[in-house]
């Protein structure tokens, strides 16, 4: 149905795709993986006509295929699923769903013929099963209902080859299932799709065969079937991953750093209490939504708590703004890097410093030492292992996701936080930088910061953590010691209603 | 899944609130003047408001694009100026009349190409066109006051079915302006770019042309505002239109749209919030309250809006948080 041919592609005479060749046949699915910057966006984004590649070429159902605009590719039934969705918040789902081609009440007549995109839409969401009126406004909609209106539209354009870029990272499990049955409809109807992700488990669940993209070049193509997690790592990386986690070791915990005593806040949490201590790293389990990042927003002043006391390093903070929280050794990275933990034009120089500005500032009128604060951030630059590649000044924006998380944590590790919130700190980045990651975290908890850390990659958890907390429903429903960790176990305490009822 | 949002009655409220302001305006100034609330005064706010009305929709196109017009004054002038020139070389007001149009869209289009082809920030462009506006315009006039024809007066003066020409085209503009946004693809794809034109370009929309388009809309609206107004002072003078692109985006802003893009409408909207503009006006007016406390009445009332807008958004945020259900 589709084939790449020799498909070559240099930015600035850098080649970021090199002779991948690969076909995609009519009702498959396709995983295609690899670390960030292995090529996979370009390749994407040639498919889908917002590139053209230098070199090779491209067949559509046999004839020759060269999208030179979105809409070209749009016209030859590519449709294209970003891993930012592209929906106006402003604009009806019927009006998102046809946006690029109006269907007009007659020829002569330039108005919007509504009574046929309302009908069309209301068909194309029944077959997504989002049962919302076509008039809704979107920015009404979650995040999973937000994915379905996407397929809608790809299934609008009478696509033949769907393209989807992460579609699950802002979704919650129970519409990551809903979101898979579709796929799986779609694929039993002749659909063919190209699934990007992260996820490799979701990607050998759902895909009949996985291509594996490395520096730029097709490392592998195999049928899923014969496949595991640890031979894609393997290809992905070029060599094995052995140790994802550092081990626990001889880390040892100190005095309570951080208590939390029946927190509670209507509609988000409820009778929480915990004790985090020094050198430890805690995780909070649960699905999204179960209040996770609700407490951690709480314990750092970001939102109210109507009951319930925070102490840090034995003192009351409850009522503290942020701001004095930092200043009393707390740190947030949170889920949402680009939107809340970036300043995603400045510089890595200026993020990598932006907390830490009171520590550099001298006199009465607050004046800055430059050397001073250069020299800080050339040092956290190296310790967290920050691409050597890019300059200070240049824009955070330009860094992979890996890289820009690890400005996020060397700007708080800036700042010598006693204690550590990490929500999903390894969202959307790839292997290699998540090792790295997970090294950072065990030695600081090894120098002594109390870390809590929220994820929903039980992996991670277990493999990383000395105590693991699960919510559901805002309450902690379980609680277990490294000893103990049982995923299993977590599972059923993360779900047991839905289970149950 | 369950709906993200629950719209509140404090929502609804706040979603009216430039209405609710208008009828406390109304049913305050006819509470403290019998003249105030009477057929021919009605009439005669909507004859006040045409023109400025017809800028304020000409701006809320470009505002949806989360852009700006400071030239709409000065694009006013020019046209009336070359206008203006045409009738006392004895132009029929027929042939003027679409030149004038011609030339607010064509300033508007100047506005457009160096906002699209050259990527400057409308705010900067329109300033600069607003002071060559307003420079062309003194250079074609010699600063000099001109008076028009006759003609031109009979114009505004003119009624059909018992209401003034002005009006009429007004009410034409803003049902035009309300068609296009809500019902023709071009008008949706207005609010699409104002909300995020990458997405918009992704989405194979052509944003650059939805701007070029609403910036000649918004020249072309400057005309006719002129026009309006000539019609009711046949005088062509060195200060005509001066700053009227701030009344404009009052107008706007007061009947909902937002200067960030995307959200706000014709009608009720932009039409009401000139209304409610003019009627505090008209009513200070009629109540002889010192002339130069106008201003500062209206731009309480600006502000005051802007509030309740604030206001509004944080409601809306605060029922956006996510809710997770705690069992009791």
């Amino acid at each position: 149905m589709i084939g790449f041919r020799n498909i070559t592609k240099r930015f600035f005479g850098v080649p970021v795709l090199r002779d991948v060749s690969f076909a995609v046949p009519p009702g498959h699915t396709v995983g295609l993986v690899g670390e960030n910057g292995a090529g996979k966006s370009t390749l994407m984004n040639i498919l889908g006509g917002n590139l053209q590649p230098d070199a090779g070429s491209m067949l559509l159902d046999g004839r020759p295929y060269a999208p030179r605009t979105p809409r070209d590719a749009a016209r030859s039934g590519v449709a294209f699923i970003h891993q930012e969705l592209n929906l106006f918040p402003n604009l009806s789902i019927a009006e998102n769903v046809f946006v690029a081609g109006f269907p007009r009440r007659a020829r002569w007549l330039p108005l919007l013929d509504r009574r046929r995109i309302h009908d069309r839409t209301r068909e194309l969401l029944a077959q997504v099963e989002l049962s919302r009126p076509p008039e809704t406004p979107v920015e009404h909609l979650s995040a999973g209902e937000r994915q379905l209106v996407e397929i809608a539209k790809a299934l609008a354009l009478d696509a033949r080859l769907i393209l989807l870029d992460e579609p699950t990272t802002s979704l919650t499990d129970v519409e990551k299932a809903l979101l898979f049955g579709i796929m799986a409809r779609l694929r039993s109807r002749g659909l063919s799709m190209i699934y990007i992700s992260h996820s490799l488990g979701h990607v050998l669940r759902l895909c009949d065969s996985v291509a594996v993209m490395r520096d730029g070049t097709l490392v592998a193509h195999q049928s899923a079937a014969a496949l595991d997690t640890d031979r894609i790592v393997s290809w992905m990386v070029g060599r094995e991953i052995r140790q994802l986690y550092p081990g626990r070791g001889d880390r040892t915990t100190g005095a309570v750093a951080l208590e939390a005593r029946g927190l509670s806040q209507s509609g988000t949490v409820s009778d929480i209490s915990f004790e985090l201590r020094r050198g430890e790293i805690l995780g909070i389990a649960g699905l999204m939504g179960s209040g996770r990042s609700e407490l951690a927003r709480i314990l750092f002043g970001l939102d109210p708590c109507a009951a319930g006391e925070i102490r840090l390093d034995g003192e009351p903070i409850h009522g503290l703004p942020p701001r004095e929280r930092i200043r009393r050794g707390l740190a947030f990275l949170t889920e949402d890097r680009r939107a809340e933990g970036l300043c995603l034009e400045a510089s890595i120089a200026d993020n990598l410093s932006l907390v830490s500005w009171p520590r550099f500032a001298t006199g009465p009128l607050g004046l800055l030492r430059r050397r001073d604060a250069g020299a800080a951030v050339t040092g956290m630059r190296e310790a967290v292992r920050l691409t050597t590649s890019a300059r200070d000044t240049q824009p955070v924006k330009t860094l992979s996701g890996g890289n820009q998380q690890k400005v996020v944590l060397g700007k708080w590790l800036l700042n010598r936080p006693g204690v550590l919130l990490l929500d999903e700190p390894t969202r959307g980045i790839d292997v290699g930088a998540k090792q790295e990651v997970y090294r950072l975290i065990a030695d600081l908890a090894r120098q002594g910061t109390a870390i809590l850390m929220i994820s929903s990659e039980l992996e991670e958890l277990t493999g990383l953590c000395d105590r693991i907390l699960v919510m559901r429903r805002g309450r902690i429903r379980d609680a277990m010691a490294a000893q103990e960790f049982d995923r299993e176990r977590i599972l059923r305490a993360a779900l047991h209603d839905e289970t149950a009822a | 899944m369950k709906p993200v949002l629950q719209h509140s009655a404090v929502l609804r409220l706040l979603h009216q609130a430039p209405l609710l302001l208008f009828a406390v305006v109304l049913l305050g100034f006819g509470a403290l003047s019998p003249a105030f609330l009477t057929v021919a005064n009605g009439v005669n706010i909507l004859v006040q408001t045409a023109s400025t009305g017809i800028l304020a929709v000409g701006m809320t196109f470009v505002l949806l694009t989360a852009g700006v017009d400071l030239s709409v004054g000065s694009i006013l002038f020019v046209s009336a100026a070359v206008g203006g020139k045409l009738l006392l070389s004895g132009w029929p007001l027929a042939g003027t009349l679409p030149v004038m149009v011609a030339i607010g869209a064509a300033l508007g289009a100047l506005n457009a190409v160096f906002i699209t082809r050259f990527a400057i920030m409308a705010f900067v462009v329109t300033l600069a066109t607003r002071y060559f506006g307003r420079g062309l315009g003194l250079r074609i006039t010699e600063t000099r006051a001109m008076n028009l024809p006759e003609g031109m007066y009979q114009l505004g003066a003119a009624h059909w079915l018992g209401v003034p020409l002005p009006v009429w085209v007004f009410a034409l503009v803003g049902l035009l302006a309300h068609g296009v946004l809500t019902r023709t693809a071009f008008g949706r794809h207005v609010y699409a770019v104002g909300a995020d034109p990458e997405a918009a370009r992704k989405a194979g929309l052509y944003p650059e042309r939805v701007i070029f388009a609403v910036f000649v809309i918004c020249g072309g609206c400057a005309a006719v505002a002129g026009i309006v107004t000539l019609s009711q002072a046949p005088a062509v003078s060195p200060g005509l239109g001066n700053n009227r692109e701030f009344m404009a985006i009052a107008a706007a802003v007061l009947g909902g749209t937002s200067l960030f893009g995307g959200r706000g409408a014709v009608l009720p909207g932009t039409v009401l919030g000139a209304l409610l503009i003019q009627t505090i006006e008209n009513g200070l007016n009629i109540l002889n309250v010192n002339p130069y406390l106008y201003p500062i009445v209206t731009s309480g009332v600006i502000l005051l809006a802007v509030l309740l807008d604030a206001a509004r958004c944080r409601v809306l945020a605060e029922a956006g948080r996510r809710r997770i259900f705690v069992e009791s």
